[in-house]
């Protein structure tokens, strides 16, 4: 009795901040259903991000040689595996030691020739730390874009779960989902102005030949651009991105480099003086002005028409670091908010009317007895509630369902237990013997059911998604909480009762019968 | 007040051939119309893209069909959702693409049709389709093994095989029920699947708990009678657990909304045929499968002697007489 006037206050207690909603205390958030708003499954493509390592490795090896002043050859990317050849053979030592130091690598020779590939655990690991990062990149540009809540979490080896309450129209669940996708893969590459003018009618297959790739400009796609294949520099030597607007009112971003990108770049501009410098953002040519001296300080700019809007997204990109590889869409689910607030009155139209039919239904057909079990119901409510809100759980429509089954499931332990307790009185034994028993005899068919299924519940959770996990939750918080009303609650209560009952004598009254 | 009189032992087992039988004709139905018919598997399972739209004055179905002819959607169908006002069209494939996707498109289409609210998009891809039915079969197939071993464990093997063999009936007549309404099968119809098992097997066990406290206590050696006299004993139990949950579903189904009716339907079906099963069927495989009582009060009594022999042990030692 003690235990259940215990577990009644605390089911109180702990439910009132999710009843009122208030800002302090622990308290039930509305599942996205409910509330409304967006659910994404985001697969990370993987492979990309090996690709881009390979391509990372090329450039390591491109400034090696540069700066050791040996000579090399043909370097290119063949598939997933970098291949160069050395010119004297003397160098090669020195090429071999430098290789050494980047970790993971296999590299095989023939000749002079070499041939650089990731192990098998690099590029797992490659790809694990991909969506590490795609997480961590993801969550910046969501909190920085600011949305209430976001939540971004990794599923399994590719996937990330993005949730966003604070959707509230399609077209801010647009701009959340163009944010989000955008690589913000910004890249300086040189342009090849030796075959410049060629552009126009060379194939890719001709172009790689040279090492160079074919790219589109940003707002015209007839005009193309052939640059070195190898980048000088990648976003990832980026510290800073801003909004500005150049003299014509135009936004641009600038953006600051980090201390050894400043020095490529200062580098590379002052041994390119004359020739174009490409500013690649996502594949696409933004800009590529003529070089006029050596640009030190490690400063740039991308101007390229852009609204002020998407230059702050861009920024926003920029700033939390390029996506390591792509990102596609596996599933979504958004729900409007007023589709949200229809489904809460739906449901708690369904879930009050329930209940009151269960209680009127227990006090006409137990009479007192009813009134005892509806007590251990109601208790039951409350407990689910404040253990829910103490795990910050979130209610959902299926958990909703969750709780209506399981006050089905509370009604049928106190049915069993008021059944049993009736048959004893029909047998003439003394009423307080016809409780003990009652009880006594009811347990086990109550225990074994019950943990039968929770068992499934059990199951359920491990096996189960989103909704169905929910579900599951509330259904055995439900079970638990019901056994200890229905087996300890009431039946302190009966004892409690139990002298006036005695005196009383009138069964009917107290047990419907 | 009373629904059945306590006193009175009906006489199940005798009737249970055509019990069984009219089980039989219902599971053969079931068997059939999932075989030709089919579950309809929504886009939980099935991959593809929902949305749904809410105009402000009737939904132009017709027009809405129209416009989406010449396009790539021209396939979709569109049904009306719970009131006139609103639609959910459903297209069959899905986009990958996280920066414009088949919602967009759809606003845009549907631009010209009148002033609407998209309230739903649900999209989900062909892997994640995949994955999600694969893990439903896991949990079903899971909880079985699970309660097998568990009423094994807390009964007798012939008991976990009857409660098998009743579950097994109810869940193929509800996916029969909702194959014959082509109720859409999405993660919610699993949820509820999975609860009947829960219920179903709730009410099973507590027919099973009596007629094992049967066995043990009455010194009736007729399997069939003692059983008839548990069913009987419990019959006022399942009935009135029935009815009330059966209530409360109810009213989910009546006013859950549109989005909980499939849930609810198939709760309802399977609280129906669950009831019947732990009533008629559950005990009538237990005999079927001529449990013998005399071994299982043999084997109880043994482990009652054991039980019995190791406190005297135990008091033994305490006193300190070994």
């Amino acid at each position: 009795m003690i235990i259940f006037i215990l577990s009644l206050l605390f089911g109180v207690i702990f439910s009132v901040p999710s009843f009122l909603q208030t800002d302090s205390g622990k308290k039930i958030s509305l599942g996205l259903d409910l509330q409304g708003g967006l659910h994404m499954l985001l697969g990370v493509k993987t492979n990309e991000a090996v690709t881009s390592k390979i391509k990372s490795i090329a450039t390591s090896i491109k400034y090696f040689a540069e700066d050791e002043d040996i000579l090399i050859d043909g370097l290119s990317i063949r598939g997933e595996s970098v291949i160069f050849s050395v010119l004297d053979k003397d160098e090669i030592p020195k090429v071999d030691k430098m290789l050494e130091q980047i970790k993971g690598l296999n590299v095989s020779k023939d000749g002079l020739a070499l041939k650089v590939e990731l192990t098998d655990d690099e590029v797992l690991r490659t790809k694990d730390l991909a969506v590490a990062q795609a997480v961590e990149t993801i969550r910046n540009r969501l909190d920085q874009f600011g949305l209430a809540e976001p939540t971004v979490i990794r599923q399994g080896d590719t996937d990330i779960v993005v949730e966003l309450p604070g959707i509230k129209t399609q077209a801010d669940e647009k701009a959340a989902r163009e944010l989000i996708s955008k690589p913000a893969n910004l890249e300086l590459m040189a342009v090849d102005e030796e075959r410049a003018d060629q552009v126009y009618s060379m194939s890719k297959a001709q172009a790689a030949q040279y090492g160079d790739i074919i790219l589109e400009d940003s707002r015209n796609p007839e005009i193309k651009y052939l640059v070195k294949e190898i980048p000088i520099l990648n976003g990832s030597q980026v510290i800073d991105a801003k909004v500005a607007f150049d003299q014509s009112n135009q936004a641009i971003i600038n953006f600051t480099l980090n201390s050894s990108g400043s020095r490529i770049f200062g580098e590379f501009t002052g041994k390119n003086v004359g020739k174009r410098l490409a500013i690649v953002l996502d594949g696409r040519v933004y800009s590529a002005p003529n070089i006029r001296e050596r640009i030190g300080g490690g400063s740039g700019q991308i101007s390229g028409g852009f609204t002020t809007v998407e230059a702050g997204n861009v920024a926003i990109a920029l700033r939390s670091g390029a996506l390591p590889a792509s990102v596609e869409l596996l599933e979504k689910r958004s729900v409007g908010p007023s589709l949200g607030a229809d489904s809460i009155q739906a449901s708690m139209v369904a879930l009050i009317s329930g209940f009151v039919i269960v209680f009127i239904f227990m006090i006409v057909y137990y009479r007192y007895a009813g009134v005892i079990a509806n007590v251990a119901l109601i208790t039951n409510i409350f407990i689910i509630i404040a253990v829910m809100a103490m795990f910050g759980a979130t209610l959902t429509l299926p958990g909703m369902a969750g709780i209506v089954l399981t006050i089905g499931m509370a009604v049928d332990a106190n049915v069993i237990i008021s059944e049993r307790i009736r048959e004893n009185i029909r047998a003439n034994m003394s009423i307080p013997k016809a409780i003990e028993d009652g009880y006594a005899n009811a347990m086990r068919a109550i225990l074994d059911a019950n943990i039968t299924t929770l068992l499934v519940a059990v199951i359920l959770y491990a096996y189960g998604t989103g909704p169905i996990k929910g579900f599951a939750v509330t259904i055995s918080i439900g079970i638990l909480a019901s056994m200890l009303t229905a087996i300890l609650g009431t039946h302190g209560m009966y004892e409690a009762v139990l002298s006036k009952i005695q005196k009383d004598k009138n069964t009917k009254k107290w047990f419907g019968i | 007040m009373e629904i059945f009189s306590n006193n009175k032992t009906y006489d199940f087992m005798g009737k249970r051939i055509p019990f069984l039988g009219l089980s039989a004709i219902l599971f053969i139905a079931s068997i059939i119309l999932l075989t030709t018919k089919g579950l309809n598997f929504g886009i939980d399972f099935a991959g593809g893209t929902i949305v749904q739209v809410k105009y402000e004055q009737k939904a132009p179905i017709d027009k809405i069909r129209e416009v989406l002819a010449n396009t790539e959607y021209k396939g979709s169908t569109i049904t009306e959702f719970g009131s006139p006002e609103e639609v959910v069209i459903r297209v069959t494939g899905s986009s990958s693409a996280l920066a414009n996707d088949i919602g967009d498109e759809m606003h845009k289409l549907l631009d010209s049709t009148g002033n609407f609210n998209v309230r739903r998009v649900d999209m989900v891809g062909p892997k994640v389709g995949g994955e999600l039915r694969e893990k439903g079969l896991m949990a079903l197939g899971l909880s079985l093994i699970v309660i097998l071993v568990y009423v094994s464990f807390r009964f007798e093997w012939r008991f976990a095989i009857a409660s098998i063999l009743a579950l097994a009936h109810d869940i193929t007549i509800a996916l029969g029920a909702i194959s014959l309404f082509n109720v859409e099968v999405n993660l919610d119809i699993l949820a509820a699947i999975l609860t009947i098992l829960g219920y179903s097997l709730n009410d099973t066990i507590i027919v099973f708990d009596r007629v094992r406290e049967g066995i043990q206590t009455s010194k009736e050696s007729i399997l069939s009678k003692i059983t008839n006299e548990s069913v009987s004993r419990t019959l006022s139990r399942t009935t009135l657990t029935s009815l009330t949950t059966f209530f409360v579903v109810a009213t989910l189904f009546a006013f859950g909304g549109e989005i909980i009716h499939g849930f609810a339907f198939t709760l309802l079906v399977g609280i129906v045929v669950g009831t019947y099963s732990s009533i008629f069927v559950a005990a009538s495989f237990l005999v079927q499968l001529k449990f013998n009582i005399e071994n299982f009060r043999a084997k109880e009594a043994e482990k009652v002697k054991k039980q019995k022999e190791k406190d005297k042990l135990r008091a033994m030692y305490e006193q300190g007489t070994v």
